[in-house]
């Protein structure tokens, strides 16, 4: 039972990240009609934006420090960063340490900027090519993104840490009369299951409340008659667009803290998502939800020691396995439409 | 001649000439010259652009006829590898017990895993065989390590059985004595041509692979797929059941994929996991949107530029640079290396995402419109007092329509 | 097509020079050189493979800096470096025999194949007399066999497993790079000096050869010392996410964490683990410890505070204070604004070790070169007296115990020297069953006439 609960608490959070990237991905799709292979690419620039947060925060003086040497025997030059020299080592120290977070305010404008110039710029002039060119073509974007972002950052993972405020975890079993130490569970994974809970209720109440969000749903199920009456679909897609990078964006500032951003994390994540998406369907946003934190559950308990004795290896492919069961037993995955990307 | 068209038989005749001469034709500058970089003519890059070829080959027969996009297909070339080296480690060196093995074992995967997969189509049936192929990878570099020898690569040891070597038998792989890796170098002035037996053996194979292709390209069940490709739902409707037709393509394209991994192990002897990865499937699907998908000649192409890129430009190092622009005076040198710099060695991986994105973008049939379009040009200066052929009716051929 | 002309007009003018070249006796096989690549003009090409794409394109920069640094060296730029140092005297900075020394570089991608591809269009196209670097196991040891058949000699990277030496070892490779069992030989002792001999670990393995090697050696070293193996549990290769195997682990009974992880997968297991807040518990009574076998600089730097007081091994670190070491790190130093990797030092090291052992030989012969090698002893290279092994072609040389630093003052101290593990400790039998047993033969040495 406890070790169950556990398994179910460690699958929210990895099922957060698939569900909220699946979710862009449907987006996408589901407006534009878009195979987007760049998607796990934003995900990773997303991950950047907190990089680039901390090295912003981090920016720093160098100080000569004469009583210690480096390693060439050099006086060692010290680096001071300057909101430690402006705000005084405490404050300027909590500024940085909450970088993460903070990382927040400047993914949302990028990623909208990004997402608007990939679909004016390229994605654009795909809309009424093959499937098989957008992949190519968005494959192509994945690739030149991640390479220019190795070529400023490095191919090794960057320590980006969570604030110290969410350092650690707390004994989730205790609270509910297990044994201490049974089921654990860290801070920041907990902050990052509700934050991605709370990107993913804003993006439904968007499309089920507003005017913008009817019209778009219009768009996704019909886009010629909406239009011929006259709507401007196109403009709203590109907003849909630059949201659905934002949502990814967002999904990879605060995963850092979980994983340490390293420039190819996004072509790690592309495969899964897209498994992801078509188990949940074609163009589902709630089968992409649901699929996501489905499938992050699983693996979760795929990786138990008990379910690894009786079938070794199962770990490594339970995703995939249960993408073919699925697909078997339901034609278009758990919530698709008929007719989607069929033929 | 062999039941083509007298305008295939000249394209056949074409490509076995191209293909004979690959050891010529890619090594167009003389050694040591600096240009040398850029020469492709050695053995391992030309058995690459072999059975890649044969690889992308096999795969339009199923992509670019019935228009179903497979995302496993390096399963197959994984499996064939795999077959020919446990052949040399039970039987011996001689290549030809493991091809025949591979082709037919790496059928019978393909039944299997097609016969499920082909129960759905579009993305659902890509997604299907991506699944296939990773979970065999996945399981290839760790749980089946016994099997595969995981991530060293199964490759042959001395305490193996090799029940059919004999005292003199060649330790590496073979075809009745001609050794693979043996060749016969031509020294011409500056110039230097290796014409290596491995390479000739892919040749000859790929050329029966694309003489087959032709075939079936134009043969009825040619003619079948590509209804399938246009109309699956009418094909239905008019009481044909497409399925036999679909899975015997995508058998057939299996088959080729397990010959070119066979290949692959028959030039080099060790068979590694990652050949089965989905960025080994993304690969040759790129090779085929890349070169042109449908046409006969665009897949290989595809598969040559690809390889050229992986293997010419990754070795271009900045000494390499320097070396080139040394004669430009000292501040513009750098400078001009520092702007090249970023694209060659390490970057080679960003040069080929961009020309991806240029190839796509602007020629929507693949390099094989591009080189059509050249041809165009040509015809049309020629022919500048005909009627406006071609130059005025321009219209880039129809892209190939998949899973849409 | 444009293509097509150029490529006739080239057929053309080949064609009239073949005429030509037919009549001279000018064709040959591979067979007609004295063995594979035989140097003949003023230069000799060296060939540097290390992974330029993919995770470990940042430790492959650093191998290729190290290696520029040597062929320097070699070539008389420089202030010598380790040529100062280094016991053996017959390197004098003219390059290697009189020719100088020129080099290529490949990208091994991490992969074997990729690997292989490139050390072939090395040995094929450029014509290397030897190979030299890379950066996992896995790309070794499909290297090493290669260059076995092609006849030339290889020196691996940074190659940990246990397999490279040992059931793969080859008489054309070579590896000065120290493996899982010396891992574990040097950190059981200082395990136990500091965390006791009654504790009960649970090993966490990346699920491929290389983990294999290393959790098998790890248990077995700490074993001996009484330590109890509670359980190991094989993770999937880049899972990014470990939490799912984490988790299980404080209630487990255990009280020490095994990470044999590297790389990436190394630095999101430490991270995440600490973030379990496994350090911060107390099991059986005792501190939860965890211990990360083999450390590299890169890791270090990629996990941040995460390591502070976790123990490690490392093959070498420019902290030493041999003259050897400083000497290096000065010119490395100097060079790039950085101090080297322990993959770096391995590199530069070999690439030193196979031109003395040309001198030695007094030719370029690979056979002659791996009878130089085989049971060379020397001095001044780091790491104090070395050996390399002629049984497996394996180096015996002091294997440093390392530490998170608790207050690094850069980015380049995060790791301390806690002990300098003495070569005899880490010794054992080139027919140790970890090693391939009786049955392991380096086999003949080819040098591909």
């Amino acid at each position: 039972m406890d070790a169950i609960l556990l398994q179910v608490l460690n699958g929210l959070d990895k099922g957060s990240a698939y569900a909220l990237i699946a979710l862009g991905l449907t987006l996408i799709f589901g407006t534009l009609g878009v195979v987007n292979f760049a998607h796990g690419a934003l995900f990773m620039i997303g991950a950047f934006c907190a990089v680039t947060m901390q090295r912003f925060l981090g920016m720093s003086f160098e100080e000569i420090d004469p009583t210690r040497t480096d390693f060439l025997g050099n006086p060692l030059k010290v680096q001071v960063p300057y909101v430690e020299s402006w705000f005084g080592p405490e404050i300027g120290g909590a500024i940085v340490d909450w970088s993460v977070p903070l990382a927040i305010v400047l993914a949302i404008p990028v990623m909208i900027v990004l997402g608007f110039v990939m679909e004016r710029g390229l994605i654009k002039h795909f809309y009424k090519r093959p499937h098989a060119d957008q992949i190519l073509v968005t494959f192509g974007l994945a690739i030149v993104l991640q390479e220019v972002i190795k070529y400023f950052f490095g191919a090794n993972p960057i320590q980006t840490g969570a604030p110290d405020a969410f350092a650690g975890s707390f004994d989730f079993g205790a609270m509910l009369g297990f044994d201490p130490n049974v089921i654990i569970y860290p801070y920041w994974r907990m902050v990052y299951f509700l934050f991605s809970l709370i990107i993913i209720a804003g993006v439904f109440s968007f499309l089920r409340f507003t005017t913008f969000g009817m019209v778009v749903r219009a768009g996704m199920a019909d886009r010629e008659t909406v239009g011929l009456l006259g709507i401007d679909i196109d403009r709203r897609f590109t907003i849909m667009f630059g949201l659905a990078a934002a949502v990814a964006g967002l999904a990879g500032v605060m995963y850092t803290p979980i994983l340490a951003p390293n420039y190819h994390m996004g072509m790690d994540f592309l495969v899964l998502s897209f498994v992801v998406v078509v188990v949940g369907g074609m163009g589902s946003l709630p089968g992409a939800v649901l699929a996501g934190f489905m499938l992050g559950i699983l693996q979760s308990f795929a990786s138990m020691n008990e379910v690894k004795e009786i079938i070794p290896g199962i770990d490594q492919v339970i995703i995939y396995l249960v993408a073919i069961i699925i697909l078997l037993t339901r034609p278009r995955g758990l919530m698709g439409r008929k007719g989607v990307m069929e033929d | 001649m062999l039941g083509l068209s007298a305008k295939d038989t000249r394209f056949l005749l074409i490509v076995i000439f191209l293909t004979l001469a690959t050891p010529l034709l890619l090594q167009p500058f003389p050694e040591g010259s600096a240009m040398a970089q850029f020469n492709a003519g050695y053995p391992d890059l030309m058995q690459k652009f072999a059975i890649y070829g044969i690889f992308a080959i096999g795969f339009n027969i199923l992509f670019g006829l019935t228009g179903y996009l497979s995302f496993g297909h390096a399963a197959f070339l994984g499996v064939g590898s795999y077959t020919v080296v446990w052949m040399y480690k039970l039987l011996g060196y001689n290549v030809l017990p493991g091809l025949v093995l591979a082709i037919i074992i790496s059928a019978l995967f393909a039944l299997l895993i097609g016969f499920i997969s082909l129960r759905r189509s579009g993305i659902y049936f890509s997604i299907l065989t991506l699944a296939f192929a990773q979970m065999s990878y996945n399981l290839a570099y760790s749980v089946l390590t016994p099997i595969t020898n995981g991530e060293t690569g199964l490759q042959v040891y001395g305490n193996d059985p090799q029940i059919l070597v004999g005292a003199n038998s060649p330790t590496s792989p073979h075809l009745f004595g001609l050794v693979m890796r043996d060749s016969v170098q031509l020294d011409v002035g500056g110039w230097l041509f290796t014409f290596n037996i491995g390479y000739y053996f892919c040749a000859v194979i790929a050329i029966l692979a694309f003489y087959l292709s032709l075939r079936i390209f134009r043969s009825p069940f040619g003619m079948m797929l590509r209804a399938i490709k246009t109309n699956q739902t009418r094909m239905n409707y008019t009481g044909l059941n497409t399925r036999p037709y679909t899975l015997a393509a995508f058998v057939i394209s299996g088959m080729y994929a397990g010959l070119a991994g066979g290949l692959l192990a028959s030039m080099d002897p060790l068979a590694g996991a990652e050949r089965m990865q989905w960025t080994a499937s993304g690969e040759v699907v790129l090779m085929t949107i890349l070169g042109g998908a449908g046409t006969l000649m665009g897949p290989v192409l595809g598969a040559g530029f690809i390889k050229y890129f992986e293997n010419i430009f990754s070795k271009i190092n900045d000494n390499v640079l320097h070396a080139w622009f040394a004669v430009l005076p000292d501040g513009l040198e750098n400078a001009v290396v520092a702007m090249i710099h970023p694209f060659v060695g390490k970057g080679w991986h960003l040069t080929l995402g961009i020309l991806f994105m240029l190839v796509v973008i602007f020629l929507p049939g693949g390099l094989v419109e591009g080189g059509q379009r050249i041809a165009r040009l040509f015809n049309r200066k020629k022919k500048s007092k005909g009627p406006g052929t071609g130059a005025g009716g321009h219209k880039p051929k129809p892209a190939p329509h998949v899973a849409e | 097509m444009t293509k097509s002309n150029l490529t006739r007009r080239g057929v053309l003018r080949t064609g009239a020079v073949t005429g030509a070249g037919l009549a001279l006796p000018t064709i040959f096989t591979s067979g007609a050189y004295a063995f594979t690549n035989e140097p003949t003009g003023s230069t000799v090409k060296l060939g540097f493979n290390v992974p330029q794409s993919g995770p470990y394109a940042d430790e492959g920069l650093d191998e290729l800096r190290a290696q520029q640094l040597a062929v320097e060296h070699l070539n008389g730029v420089g202030d010598g470096g380790m040529l100062n140092t280094f016991s053996s005297k017959v390197l004098d900075g003219t390059g290697i025999l009189g020719k100088k020394v020129e080099f290529v570089t490949g990208d091994t991608q991490t992969k074997s194949d990729a690997a292989r591809a490139s050390a072939k269009s090395m040995i094929e196209k450029d014509g290397v007399v030897m190979i030299n670097g890379g950066s996992s196991s896995g790309v070794a040891v499909a290297v090493q066999g290669l260059c076995q058949e092609a006849g030339i000699i290889f020196m691996a990277g940074l190659t940990h497993s246990n397999d490279t030496t040992g059931k793969d070892r080859k008489a054309n490779g070579f590896r000065h790079f120290f493996n899982a069992y010396m891992s574990g030989a040097a950190l059981a002792p200082v395990l136990q000096k500091a965390y006791g001999s009654d504790r009960r670990a649970y090993h966490l393995t990346a699920d491929y050869t290389w983990g294999y090697t290393q959790q098998e050696s790890i248990a077995a070293s700490t074993e001996a010392l009484g330590w109890e193996t509670v359980n190991n549990v094989l993770t999937p290769v880049g899972a990014g996410d470990f939490s799912s195997y984490i988790a299980p682990v404080l209630n487990s009974g255990a009280d020490v964490l095994i990470l044999n992880h590297y790389g990436g997968d190394m630095i999101n297991s430490l991270t995440q683990a600490v973030q379990f807040g496994l350090r911060d518990k107390m099991v059986n009574g005792k501190q939860f410890e965890i211990v990360v076998p083999l450390y590299s600089e890169l890791m270090a730097e990629g996990a941040g505070e995460n390591i502070k007081g976790v123990y490690g091994s490392m093959n070498w670190n420019w902290q030493l204070q041999d003259e050897g070491t400083k000497a290096f790190v000065k010119s490395f130093g100097e060079k790039y604004g950085r101090p080297p990797s322990n993959s770096a030092h391995t590199c530069y090291v070999q690439t030193l070790l196979y031109a003395d052992a040309v001198t030695r030989a007094g030719a370029f012969n690979p056979c002659a070169v791996a009878e130089a090698l085989e049971g060379f002893e020397f001095d001044g290279m780091g790491n104090g007296p070395t050996l390399y092994r002629a049984d497996d072609h394996q180096c015996f040389k002091d294997v440093l115990v390392m530490k998170g630093a608790d207050n690094p003052t850069t980015k380049f101290d995060t790791l301390e020297v806690v002990e300098i593990t003495p070569r005899a400790q880490v010794e054992y039998p080139s027919n140790h069953p970890m090693f391939g047993g009786d049955e392991a033969s380096l086999g003949q040495c080819n040098d591909g006439a």
